[in-house]
């Protein structure tokens, strides 16, 4: 559920093997996730350089791509929902008193509740909006600390190379195999969690693939003419990484995060399930999942169902928005 | 081969020695201090500096190191819980068989109805019976178990007692051999994403060997498509797999962790959980070392057997 790579057999296992040579006499080869602007039309130019044709192609790729559509409108409707929905919808989501005074607890659908109360005498419709803001936050604040941390020190590890690389790889190696809950769980134990903490902690779990596929990306790109020639001119080492080596390998960057979003909000979804989750009067969907889950058996659907559509409905959106990024990252290839 | 079996064991233990450090090192990084996760925050510092006289934790990192190391090696000793007022090894000892069972039977089972789901696929590909089965992997794919596993709970124990919602907490890991149907929720749910994402990755593999000049061969000599298909193609589209099983491991673990809560099976995750709650720590990080050197053990036997049904492996010169 959580390590979801080996279901996305492209990026993850395919991108060294899979290698598929260029069109025009320009690098030697290269691997098929990635889109390096201007490395085979203009070898000389190692800066991302966007040209709109490619851009429009792209473009196009995705639009064509009908799942990939609906996925970015539910995203997009489900951030609404979460985070303008409160203001449309106003409910009271923070002092379980106060609401118990004029509503009832784990009260069915209907009566000025459409998807009816949980234990406490929340809304849960709007429970849901409150719970989502946690968790989309959470899921796209530690997608972006993972990726950033991830990727730069990928992009280290493979451009320094020798023991240095070797080093940090055993690092990315020795925390891959530790199953991924384990040690979420061990450090949400050892430091208590808030909001906050639970970003980072997850972004601690998630940035060990977008290390090994930034290394990988830049020990193929760190022999390219155009990173020598910046070389050859006198261009620092900090130049190179951070205005060839990491503007090239964004491709896969991006596609990474998307996926990343979705695998975060299950982690975190995961943990709120098991009680971990974000902390009391904050809640989230994973958290209110569990709680409805305590009175399954009495039948309480609607503290269930609602919850586990939006988590369902939301990585679905976002692995269909990865698929099709992908997809459209590969358009030169496709229509070379 | 031997080269190969000694340059993966060597990674296996590159990979052991790393957890040991990294749960040492986390203990060590306790906000306030082993001895006050220990004590409690009332604790006065002549307690702390009497417990940490007493547990060695006044000693160079480095002979705290070494001292963690040897008590684990030579005398298995992973720390003691003081909220079980008995040593981590005991609390995990009865825990760890049941869920390596849980873990065992589920990938067992999901092979054998993956590989030939995978197959099918392949030989009705681009029929109906294809695209019903691509949704249905992509639905099991993105249910969270930890949903899956709630709603059989629902519809099959609650809804219809078909199946009982939880393993009796005494029973012991034999049990799911001997009384499997209290054990079919948590194995299907377990299973269900394993199922997903192996025939998933069979029916690429499949058509990846298809695509390779030995089929061709085997085609242009005439063989039957029958031998092509499960003489040649499947023998080698069987050997991804074994990686891909090495490969997810960690993550079916972490998997038997939601579904021994979900269904209330007392194997390492639930422990794990129960103890994070408790604050417990020691047990914590003892479970998720056990845990790792577990999965690192299987996934070393998936490469192994990999090697052994690989012969351009298993009679390779280096």
């Amino acid at each position: 559920m959580t390590d979801s790579d080996d279901f996305r057999p492209d990026p993850v296992f395919n991108d060294d093997e899979r290698q598929t040579p260029l069109p025009i006499g320009a690098g030697p080869t290269m691997t098929s996730g990635q889109l390096s602007e201007g490395d085979a039309l203009i070898p000389e130019g190692g800066e991302s350089r966007s040209t709109g044709g490619i851009l429009r192609q792209m473009g196009r790729v995705f639009v064509e791509n009908k799942l990939a559509v609906v996925g970015l409108g539910v995203i997009v409707l489900m951030v609404l929902f979460c985070f303008v929905g409160p203001h449309l919808y106003p409910t009271n989501q923070t002092d379980a008193q106060l609401v118990l005074q004029d509503s009832t607890s784990n009260a069915p659908p209907g009566n000025g509740n459409p998807l009816g109360t949980d234990s406490n005498g929340y809304n849960i419709l709007g429970r849901l909006m409150f719970g989502g803001q946690a968790s989309l936050i959470v899921g796209f604040a530690s997608a972006l600390v993972a990726t950033v941390f991830g990727t730069l020190y990928g992009a280290m590890s493979g451009f320094f190379g020798s023991w240095f690389d070797s080093l940090l790889m055993r690092v990315v190696d020795v925390l891959l195999s530790i199953p991924v809950l384990f040690l979420l769980i061990a450090l949400v134990t050892i430091y208590h969690q808030s909001e906050i903490l639970l970003i980072l902690v997850i972004a601690f779990v998630s940035w060990l693939v977008p290390a090994r596929l930034v290394r990988g990306e830049t020990l193929s790109l760190r022999n390219r003419e155009y990173v020598q020639a910046v070389r050859v001119m006198g261009g620092s080492r900090t130049r190179i990484i951070g205005r060839h080596i990491i503007p090239n390998s964004v491709g896969t960057i991006v596609v990474f995060a998307t996926f990343q979003i979705a695998d975060s909000i299950l982690l975190l979804a995961a943990l709120g399930f098991l009680g971990l989750g974000v902390p009391a009067p904050q809640t989230d969907w994973g958290t209110m999942l569990s709680n409805g889950v305590d009175a399954a058996g009495s039948g309480y659907w609607w503290q269930i169902y609602p919850t586990g559509i939006c988590i369902v409905l939301v990585v679905v959106a976002f692995n269909y928005v990865g698929d099709a990024l992908r997809d459209s990252l590969e358009v030169r290839l496709q229509q070379r | 081969m031997t080269g190969f079996l000694i340059r993966r064991i060597g990674q296996a233990l590159v990979v052991v020695i790393g957890v040991i450090l990294i749960t040492f090192l986390m203990a060590k990084l306790i906000p306030g201090g082993e001895a006050k996760a220990v004590l409690g925050p009332k604790a006065t510092p002549v307690t702390v500096a009497r417990f940490n006289v007493q547990n060695g934790l006044n000693l160079p990192i480095w002979d705290q190191f070494w001292r963690y190391v040897e008590g684990l090696f030579a005398h298995l000793n992973l720390g003691y819980s003081f909220k079980y007022n008995q040593g981590v090894r005991q609390v995990i000892g009865e825990r760890l068989p049941k869920t390596l069972t849980l873990v065992g039977v589920s990938v067992f089972i999901s092979l054998i109805i993956a590989i030939p789901l995978g197959i099918l696929q392949v030989v009705r590909r681009n029929k109906p019976i294809d695209y019903a089965l691509t949704t249905s992997s992509f639905f099991f794919y993105a249910m969270p178990d930890f949903l899956l596993g709630t709603l059989l709970i629902i519809w099959f124990a609650f809804d219809l007692h078909w199946f009982p919602v939880s393993p009796p907490t005494d029973a012991s890991a034999w049990a799911i051999f001997t009384d499997p149907r209290a054990f079919v929720l948590p194995v299907v749910t377990l299973a269900a994403t394993s199922v997903a994402s192996f025939s998933r990755y069979m029916r690429s593999s499949m058509m990846d060997a298809l695509a390779q000049d030995f089929v061709r061969t085997a085609r242009a000599k005439g063989a039957s498509s029958r031998r092509v298909l499960y003489g040649h193609a499947l023998r080698n589209a069987l050997i991804p797999i074994l990686t891909l099983l090495g490969l997810s491991l960690p993550a079916i673990v972490s998997g038997a962790l939601i579904v021994e809560n979900v269904f209330n099976y007392p194997g390492m995750g639930l422990l794990t959980v129960q103890s994070a709650f408790n604050d417990d720590i020691p047990v914590v990080l003892g479970t998720t070392l056990v845990i790792t050197v577990a999965t690192v053990i299987g996934s070393l036997m998936a490469d192994i057997l990999y090697a052994v049904a690989d012969p351009r492996i298993r009679l390779g010169s280096d």
